[in-house]
């Protein structure tokens, strides 16, 4: 009994300190590592973890982490469920009518196909992308056969038992996955996208401006490309690149 | 409100780099994450506990009021059974909670902010001020995944219950008419001959219906993600799928495995459910003017 009541008093009052600060809850899929994945803990971990906690951080704001289904990400966000969107999602115009974008963290990074063998046909054949994705609009435009899956694992898994010639996704998240060994890239890479942002209601400027100064002060200190390079490898497109910029 | 990070269970697990074999499937099978999985067995337990007396409730009351000789209940009782039915479940599970959630926050909006001027919804963002938010935005993670909960329960019990009704609308009806005429030649009143003639007969005629229901039911909890909820599905889903050296257990796909695990836990669910069944079938057909009931009588004799 004395447990709950310490608890509950606990709770209580950190209700009341969460208040006078304001919580964000930050929305992400948690299965797209290493942009964010659920660790062996439980816990979403990954590098819009990592990016998330800092922006929270610089901000002054405390945030919260939720996990929610890709396919509903956008509803849930706009229905008021969480305050931002943050999962690896590219900045694009169709998405931009729904969603505020806050300024790309992630400069655009290409897209690329990866297959169990070098000769798989990424024009003609069956290619496997995640719903509602970018690369899944352009597998459509190549004139492949598009086979989509709710998550990015079971579009690898599809290439792994032969259900799709090829997998395209970013790039980023591929790499791994060819570093396992039984899978290759193949074709050119495909330039996607605007770069990855963080979204928000359109009826929420005040957080988008607060979240902005917070990712212009990690690109101005250099800790937002320490952390690209951490989680993508030394070969990660960084901003201040050529080809960075918004 | 920070939640302690779940540490592994053993010392040993620390570094699950430098395990192999047995020890590494020790502490594999014991992180944080597959405590979350054995967790969500539970959940999925506790949701039908809760869902099947609620639907039965559901249910009981659609039949009654589809049977009310007062006509606009009539109308009512029937329309829901004919709509739900008719309606697939996927959409309503989609439907329902938000609908329910943003009728609520927008209920509590005009009572505790009347002074907002700025409209609900702008384009398609659905903004209410945050005292009106449910749960608030603050609340811990806990009242969030309780609400979530609290809504799946009363989506499958609306949805399950229009099942319901009509199977008890018809078992109410397989009541041998002279049963309830003997009643009223006793002088009972319909509401007495009702509940103490009808209501206690009609259930050995309704148990089939409804363990058809009950077992739909212990398998529709999939459906329990589309409102955030996590069940055993998700959990194999997630922890089966391939894990690159980006985690602590990296291994190849082992969904096959973590499907077969959910296929003996819902077979063994099964199994027993049919047990039970079994049991409340013999004890409803004792003195009952039916097939059952009369073998059990003569074989006593």
């Amino acid at each position: 009994m004395n447990k709950l009541i310490l608890g509950t008093a606990a709770l209580a009052l950190s209700a009341g300190m969460a208040l006078a600060q304001d919580v964000v809850r930050l929305g992400t899929e948690g299965a797209y590592p290493p942009y964010n994945f659920i660790n062996d803990n439980g816990e979403v971990d990954g590098f819009e973890r990592e990016l998330g906690d800092e922006l929270c951080a610089r901000a002054e704001l405390t945030c919260e982490w939720v996990t929610n289904d890709w396919d509903s990400i956008i509803p849930n966000l706009v229905s008021g469920n969480y305050d931002a969107i943050i999962a690896g999602m590219s900045i694009t115009p169709e998405r931009d009518a729904v969603v505020d974008f806050s300024e790309a963290y992630v400069p655009p990074t290409p897209s690329a196909y990866a297959a169990t063998s070098e000769d798989a046909d990424i024009e003609g054949g069956v290619v496997a992308a995640q719903t509602g994705t970018i690369q899944a609009n352009h597998v459509v435009d190549t004139g492949a056969t598009l086979l989509e899956f709710p998550t990015p694992d079971e579009t690898v898994a599809a290439v792994r038992n032969g259900e799709a010639d090829a997998v395209i996704a970013d790039k980023d998240f591929l790499v791994p996955v060819v570093a396992e060994g039984d899978m290759i890239f193949v074709g050119e890479d495909v330039p996607l996208g605007n770069g990855i942002g963080m979204a928000f209601r359109e009826s929420d400027p005040d957080l988008k401006t607060k979240v902005d100064a917070a990712i212009q002060s990690m690109k101005a200190d250099g800790t937002l490309n320490d952390m690209i390079r951490k989680w993508f490898g030394d070969e990660a497109l960084v901003w201040g690149d050529a080809e960075g910029g918004n | 409100m920070s939640v302690p990070a779940a540490s592994a269970m053993f010392a040993s697990c620390a570094d699950p780099g430098t395990l192999d074999g047995l020890s590494w499937l020790a502490c594999y099978l014991t992180s944080g994450k597959h405590m979350a999985f054995y967790a969500a067995f539970g959940t999925v337990l506790l949701l039908l506990a809760i869902t099947a007396p609620v639907a039965l409730l559901f249910g009981f009351g659609g039949a009654m009021a589809a049977r009310s000789r007062f006509w606009p209940l009539q109308w009512l009782g029937r329309a829901y059974t004919a709509m739900v039915r008719g309606v697939p479940d996927i959409v309503f599970f989609l439907f329902v909670p938000i609908a329910l959630d943003q009728g609520i926050e927008w209920l509590r909006h005009q009572v505790k902010c009347p002074d907002w001027t700025e409209p609900v919804r702008r384009g398609s963002d659905f903004v209410v001020c945050a005292e009106a938010k449910l749960p608030l935005s603050t609340s811990a993670q806990w009242v969030h995944e309780s609400y979530g909960f609290a809504l799946a329960v009363l989506a499958f019990a609306v949805v399950f219950g229009a099942f319901a009704a009509n199977v008890l609308y018809g078992a109410m009806r397989a009541v041998p008419r002279a049963q309830i005429e003997t009643a009223e030649a006793y002088g009972m009143t319909p509401r007495q001959s009702f509940w103490r003639i009808l209501v206690p007969q009609m259930w050995v005629y309704a148990l089939p219906g409804l363990s058809n229901l009950w077992m739909i039911l212990i398998k529709a909890t999939p459906l329990l993600f589309l409102l955030g909820v996590e069940d055993i599905v998700y959990w194999a889903r997630e922890l089966g799928g391939s894990k690159t050296q980006i985690y602590d257990y990296p291994h190849p796909d082992w969904r096959l495995y973590y499907f077969l695990g959910l296929l003996v836990f819902y077979l063994a669910l099964t199994r027993v459910s049919e047990a039970v069944l079994g049991r409340v079938t013999v004890r409803l057909s004792r003195g009952q003017a039916t097939l059952a009931g009369e073998s059990q009588r003569k074989a006593t004799q």
